[in-house]
Formats: C-alpha cells, sequence, structure tokens
C-alpha cells in the first residue's frame, strides 16, 4: 500500500527508506473504486439500488486509506487487520480478502489490475477462485451491466477482447477504464465522521493455519537493492551535430 | 511464526527502523522492539540488520511427499495458433533448470487446431510436448482454461512450472496456484537452482528499487512467471524432436460463466510494447499529439513500437495502450529511445531494465539523463525529423528506389 514515489534508498546504508510513507490508496484501485461508484450511480438510476464497500487488508494504519476512499463515493469500509495476517503472501490475502468477502456476498468486486509495492497482480484473480466467482482481467471499460451479467472490453496485448461475464463476478481493472474524481466536500464530510468496520480473522473464519507467514506457500529469503543505473555520455551541441552522433549510436547498435 | 531480536547482537543502531515499511520497530534503551501489531513479517529488517539480530521463525512441514515432483514444465501460451515469443524464452531458462535438477523439461499447451504451434515447439530443445486439445479451447477463457491446468498439474505433478507474465499468463496461473494451494511468484526476472535444491526465483518489488529472491519450501510444484526479454530465446534443438503426448480432455471441466464475443486486433502500429526489440516513446516535450506522427516516422523506419509518457497519454495524446512506467507497461527492449520525457521516477520504474537507454530532451538537467547510456540535450522537434531524414538517405529512400 505504500505509494512508489515516496520510496527512496538511503545511500549510506542501501537500505529502503520508508520513514513518513503514507498509507494511500494504490493508483490502481482508485480506478476499480471509481467504476464501483460509477456503477452504483448506474445500477441505482436503473431502479436498483446499490452500494460500494471498500475492503482493505493490512496493518492499522490502512484505516487512513479506507476513508479516503469514502471521501471518494464509498458508502462503508472494512479493514482486515489481524496478526495472524502478517507474512500474508499472495495466496493467504486473496485468501483472507474471499473470507471476509463471503461476510458481505458482493455481486461484483472490482480491483485494481495490481498494487504498486508487490505488483504481482495476482490477488484479483486469486479472490475470484476462492470465492467460485467468474472472472475478468486487464478490463478497459464495462459495456453493459445488469442485475445478471455484464459486458467487458479487455485491454490485452495484442488488442481488445470483449466478453460477456455472468454475476457474481470479480474483475481486475486497468488505467483506461475512467478518470477518478476528487473528492467532494461532502465526501469529505462523511468519511471524517465513517465508522470502519474491523476485521480480524475470527471474524471472517480464516484459520491461522492459511493466512500469515504460517498460511503462505511463499517465503521471502533476501531481499536486495539492484545497483544503481549510472548515466552515460550526455551530447551538446548544435543539431547536425547531435543527428551525426545519434545516428552513430544507432549504426553501432545495429538498427540503421 | 515468531519474530525476535537478539538482545546480545543488537546495538540500537536503528537500522532496522528504517527499513521497516510499516513502523513496526522502535528503540527501546539501545534495543530494537517490534511493535507486534504493526509488523506484517515482511523480512526488510531481518535482511537489512547488519549484526544478524533479527530473525523470524515458522514452523512448517510439507504435508506430503515432494518427491512425486518431477519435470519442469513451461506453459505454451498461444493465440490463434501463434505461439507467445516469451515460450521460447522459457524454454532456455526451463532447460537449464531442468539440467540442474537432472530432470525432464516439457511444455504444456492448450487450444484447438494447434498442430502447427505444436511441431514448432517439439523442434526445440524439450523432452516433452503436452498437447490438450479441444474445441471448448478454440479461444482462451480464464475460469475453463484454470480449471483444465489445474486437473492436468495435479495429475502429472511437475516439480516446477514457468510461464510467461503476459496478461493472460499473470491472471490465470495465479488461479490454478491457488487451485493447488502452491506458490506463484510473479514476475520473475532470475531463476536458479539453489544449494538446498530450490527454486531460487528473484523479482523486483516496489518499482524496480528493491529485489526480491523468494522460494517455495514445501508445496509444489513451484510456480513462476518470468518477464518478457528478460532471458535470452532457445536456439532450436539440432536433430530430432520432442516427444509429443495427447491428454485425453475432459468435458466435464469446460463450464464457464464467461464467453469471448470479440477480438480487435490493435492494427496499423505495434503496441505489442513488451515484444518490442525496440522502443521509442514520446513525453510532454513533443508540444502536441501531432508530433508523435514524428515518432511514427522515425518507429516506422527502425522497426520499433511506439511509447508514451503519462503525460502525453493524460493529455489525450495517444492511447493508453502505449503507456509505459508506473500506471502503465513495464518494458525491457534491447534499446528505449525517449524522446522529450523528463523521466520521473514513475516512468523509470516501467522502462529504466531496458538493456540501452537513449534520451533527448531539451532540459540538460531532466532526470532522464541521469539513467541514459546516450544522452542528447536537443530538441526532440529537430533532431528526431533530421535523423530520419538521413536514415533514409542512408538507406535510399524508397521514391529514389527504382521499382
Amino acid at each position: 500500500m505504500p505509494g512508489t514515489t515516496e520510496v527512496k534508498i538511503d545511500p549510506e546504508t542501501k537500505t529502503l527508506v520508508r520513514e513518513g510513507v503514507e498509507t494511500q490508496i494504490n493508483p490502481f484501485d482508485l480506478y476499480a473504486l471509481e467504476e464501483a461508484v460509477r456503477t452504483k450511480e448506474k445500477m441505482t438510476a436503473a431502479g436498483d439500488p446499490s452500494t460500494v464497500t471498500v475492503i482493505s487488508m493490512g496493518p492499522p494504519q490502512a484505516e487512513d486509506a479506507l476513508r479516503e476512499a469514502i471521501s471518494l463515493g464509498a458508502d462503508d469500509a472494512v479493514l482486515l487487520s489481524d496478526r495472524a495476517f502478517a507474512g500474508s503472501d499472495t495466496w493467504c490475502t486473496s485468501y483472507a480478502l474471499a473470507k471476509a468477502l463471503k461476510n458481505i456476498e458482493p455481486d461484483l468486486v472490482l480491483c485494481g489490475m495490481q498494487a504498486i509495492d508487490g505488483d504481482t497482480g495476482q490477488v484479483g484473480p486469486g479472490i475470484a477462485i476462492h470465492l467460485d466467482y467468474a472472472q475478468a482481467a486487464y478490463v478497459a471499460e464495462i459495456t453493459q451491466i445488469d442485475a445478471k451479467k455484464m459486458a467487458v472490453k479487455r485491454l490485452l496485448e495484442e488488442g481488445y477482447e470483449f466478453c460477456e461475464v455472468k454475476l457474481p463476478a470479480v474483475l481486475t481493472v486497468v488505467k483506461e477504464i475512467n478518470e477518478p474524481r476528487t473528492p467532494s466536500l461532502r465526501g469529505k464530510m462523511n468519511a471524517k465522521k465513517a465508522e470502519i468496520v474491523k476485521w480480524g480473522a475470527a471474524d471472517v473464519n480464516a484459520p491461522a493455519d492459511k493466512v500469515g507467514l504460517q498460511g503462505s506457500p511463499t517465503q521471502v529469503i533476501k531481499i536486495m537493492t539492484p545497483p544503481c543505473r549510472e548515466g552515460g555520455e550526455k551530447y551538446q551541441g548544435e543539431t547536425p551535430e547531435l543527428v551525426e552522433k545519434l545516428f552513430d549510436v544507432l549504426r553501432s547498435m545495429e538498427v540503421v | 511464526m515468531s519474530i525476535t531480536v537478539d538482545a546480545g547482537k543488537c546495538n540500537g543502531c536503528t537500522l532496522c527502523v528504517k527499513s521497516c515499511g510499516t513502523n513496526a520497530i522502535e528503540i527501546k534503551d539501545k534495543l530494537a522492539t517490534i511493535v507486534l501489531e504493526s509488523c506484517t513479517m515482511c523480512g526488510a529488517c531481518v535482511t537489512a540488520c547488519r549484526f544478524k539480530a533479527i530473525s523470524i521463525e515458522i514452523e512448517k512441514q510439507p504435508v506430503e511427499d515432494l518427491s512425486k515432483y518431477k519435470g519442469v514444465w513451461v506453459y505454451g501460451e498461444q493465440r490463434d495458433g501463434h505461439v507467445a515469443p516469451v515460450v521460447f524464452e522459457l524454454i532456455n531458462i526451463g532447460r537449464e533448470l531442468a539440467n540442474a535438477r537432472n530432470t525432464e523439461l516439457a511444455v504444456v499447451i492448450l487450444g484447438a487446431n494447434i498442430s502447427n504451434a505444436v511441431d514448432q515447439i517439439a523442434s526445440y530443445p524439450v523432452d516433452k510436448v503436452y498437447v490438450y486439445e479441444a474445441p471448448e479451447l478454440e479461444t482462451y477463457d480464464a475460469e475453463r482454461y484454470c480449471r483444465v491446468l489445474t486437473d492436468v498439474t495435479r495429475e502429472l505433478k511437475p516439480e516446477i512450472f514457468l510461464a510467461g507474465a503476459t496478461t493472460t499468463g499473470r491472471s490465470f496461473m495465479s488461479g490454478v496456484a491457488i487451485n493447488l494451494y502452491t506458490g506463484l511468484t510473479a514476475d520473475c526476472t532470475g531463476l536458479e537452482i539453489g544449494e538446498d535444491d530450490l527454486l531460487h526465483q528473484t523479482r523486483p518489488a516496489y518499482g524496480g528499487n528493491i529485489m526480491a529472491t523468494i522460494l517455495c519450501p514445501y508445496t509444489r510444484p513451484q510456480m513462476s512467471t518470468v518477464r518478457h526479454k528478460v532471458f535470452p530465446m532457445s536456439c532450436k534443438r539440432v536433430d530430432g524432436r520432442a516427444r509429443i503426448i495427447d491428454l485425453k480432455a475432459k468435458p466435464t471441466l469446460f463450464g464457464s460463466r464467461s464467453k469471448v464475443t470479440d477480438f480487435v486486433e490493435t492494427v496499423g502500429e505495434k503496441v505489442n510494447l513488451v515484444d518490442a526489440d525496440i522502443i521509442i516513446s514520446g513525453g510532454r516535450g513533443l508540444g502536441c499529439p501531432e508530433n508523435f506522427s514524428i515518432l511514427r516516422e522515425l518507429a516506422d523506419e527502425i522497426d520499433a513500437a511506439v511509447g508514451a509518457s503519462r503525460a502525453a497519454v493524460d493529455a489525450g495524446w495517444i492511447p493508453y495502450a502505449h503507456q509505459v512506467g508506473q500506471t502503465g507497461k513495464t518494458v525491457c527492449p534491447r534499446i528505449y529511445i525517449a524522446c522529450g520525457i523528463s523521466g520521473a521516477v514513475q516512468h523509470q520504474v516501467g522502462m529504466r531494465s531496458s538493456d540501452t537507454i537513449i534520451a533527448i530532451n531539451k532540459d540538460p538537467n531532466a532526470p532522464i539523463f541521469q539513467i541514459a547510456k546516450f544522452g542528447f540535450v536537443g530538441d526532440v522537434l529537430e533532431v528526431l525529423p533530421q535523423l530520419t531524414k538521413k536514415i533514409k538517405a542512408k538507406r535510399g529512400a524508397p521514391e529514389t528506389c527504382p521499382v
């Protein structure tokens, strides 16, 4: 959940400096949240009143991010936080979130396509498997939705795929899907007074041997900082000189 | 599981405090003290401590006999019979891993009408190609593919299973790993067999700011998705061909709650940035959307794909599919040419593992120059057209060619 831009490497100790990193919403999750709010508005206008619940698994500080989500249009927020979850890999994270979602029984679960710290992109599809919901990843547009099914457009390497997905479903969304709104004054007021629901492992019936470091199939054994990339030569001068030099560089790499 | 600080080794130096992402360590009387309710057991402090004072212990045993699992597998991703290029890179690293473990390398491929793809793969140095063909598998469907591949994996028990970190691989392999209750490490850039005979998987995290090495000690298969262009392509085999084994389709696995209705390929220009050998990207420095044509003209000449910075995409100059960076694509081409891109850290995390970075920018202090091997301080709008002209002249421009 920490924002990458805030992460710096301490040049002396070569360790991660994460002091003062705000717990903020992952950029990709902002698009998922915005799409959830828009879908709610659409469904409600069509005579099918809906609500948006935002859920996050993380340390107690993640509450700030959940309040931000309420200021952006979410109705309720759930913080999944427990000592037992510490050290969860993607298997356990998607398991715990799916367990919590079973309490809520949503028709549609929207996730960002990936986080920016672990950026694995595995948790969304993992939730779908744990919940036994239909799924669609890398969604760039929800073209149609009703109470039973939806049509989506997915962004793949070679182009767009269009597909129909039955509800309930889990979607992961890409940035192209929308432009997130900024918080309204009313949203900010709501965020301030909102009550964040807090669930631990017992509240979601997640047994201790299936979550946290204990339940995780993978283990991190080493963390290191890669060598800094160094700049090379910098050429200044008149355009024709630059073009000449650039041409030589490209020729040396057999591009031209 | 527990995290402990050895009071005899800790001298209260605060290295661990700085390394902690959740502010879960305090120094009390020159001794690091873990605030358990904030600690996520990420292990960053264990690595950061120079005095080996912090340790995380877990008590865990495999639930089954892991020696039943044998062989290295590669997922043979294909669309309409075209094998994804990353598969041939996976065959190369897969071969190395199989040799190190003294075992077989197999490719498993799912689809319909894929005999050409199977023949192509069989001409590479793999021992077996497992072919699962059924009309229902003609187009990729996350749910169906996941169920089929889970079943095959459960039955044939590979020790290691690699797939490309493509949109397809990243999303449906996750489901396979969930079903099998085993580990999947995403976007690996390093894979080797350690002295413990385990697969040591290295991947970038925090936008490449750190590299994490990950193991999957107690469950099998050990699964990884692997980034494009990190490992070289395999050569074809010298003689013979791989054994082709047809797997029996089980129609009971083919249910799905989704249906592909259409696929629209992006035509006209290369947007498949992850496969590109050369990428030429434009940013705010281009000034207006029309100037992307200057970039495209050069891209055509040198067979490059066109990328863009977030600024250019957000301004609506070019579609999102072209965006490189934190909220776009992560690429590592042989050559990356950044044109009029200042190179904010969000852009850098998407392209800094490129082999060679060339930057052209008016501002001599642009951060992009700090990572560019060849930096050119100049106006892209002047440099690029002249470069294109020069390349055309050297080649002999088409209009002067005798027909």
